[in-house]
């Protein structure tokens, strides 16, 4: 049931964040939207138990990419300043939901975190349990024998955009 | 309804999915046409890690691995022509992207 329920938010999350980003007028906007949603995608890893690729996802597509679409975007088209979301009544309502939505979620992790408490009756269950292997250990296995020489390709591939990028976005070669 | 299978996983991606394609067609913003190719890449891993999950199998996280290093290295190369193209052209409307055609 709970975890239904967290993927159809999720869902109707990262569908929703999906249309803003793609319907958003201004491109800041946009890429904004766009960090939501990836952080939202790395939460739908965690319930899949995919931790590592959820932490490439914050680390990468949410820190690093996105990142550069933002600087790009204020790079190309600084022209209209967005006046209209600068009315302080709607910043106070948004701020006022936010706040709400923050507590019930305290609210929320407090009592379930409590009556887990009282069911596991003050043994330390969930943090004694030894993990043999993670996810992290198990792909890095994988990576780094199966899939090795696509790995390594992927590096070159990382090199060489990254010298293509550089030449690309030089004024002149050469001064 | 309340079990979540793998088919919902697939539903979600194949909607992000569209969502992406819909950005890529109806948007004229080169920026934001991007940022639909980015959300299309996202769709893709979402349905690959719900299988790696259900098959348990790791190969899917690997390939969502390798899109995400090759959605970095498009990202900076696009990224890079659009900053070079601004500076010719001072434009980032796709119609106007036509200095190839003849």
């Amino acid at each position: 049931m709970a975890e239904a329920l967290l993927f159809y938010t999720l869902a109707a999350l990262i569908l929703g964040l999906g249309v803003m980003v793609v319907s958003a007028r201004s491109a800041v906007h946009s890429v904004l939207f766009l960090v939501v949603n990836f952080l939202l995608v790395a939460v739908l890893y965690v319930t899949l138990n995919a931790e590592f690729v959820a932490v490439i996802q914050v680390l990468v597509y949410a820190g690093g990419i996105v990142v550069l679409y933002l600087f790009v975007v204020m790079l190309v088209n600084l022209k209209k300043a967005p006046e209209r979301f600068s009315d302080p009544r709607r910043l106070a309502r948004s701020g006022l939901l936010l706040g709400g939505v923050v507590l019930a979620l305290i609210v929320v992790v407090v009592s379930s975190s409590l009556r887990a408490g009282m069911a596991s009756e003050g043994t330390l269950s969930g943090f004694g349990t030894p993990f043999t292997s993670g996810n992290t250990e198990q792909l890095g296995w994988v990576l780094y024998t199966s899939y090795l020489i696509p790995f390594e390709l992927a590096s070159m591939l990382l090199l060489v955009a990254m010298i293509g990028a550089i030449v690309l976005a030089k004024r002149h070669l050469g001064d | 309804m309340l079990e979540i299978t793998p088919l919902h996983y697939s539903l979600l991606s194949a909607a992000l999915f569209m969502i992406g394609v819909i950005g890529v067609l109806v948007r004229r913003n080169v920026i934001i046409i991007f940022m639909s190719i980015e959300l299309i890449l996202n769709a893709v891993n979402i349905n690959l890690v719900a299988l790696s999950d259900q098959l348990q199998d790791l190969a899917g996280q690997v390939f969502v691995v390798f899109v995400i290093a090759v959605a970095a290295a498009e990202a900076a190369v696009g990224l890079g022509i659009i900053i070079a193209f601004y500076r010719n052209k001072e434009t980032v409307n796709i119609d106007e992207i036509q200095i190839m055609r003849w």
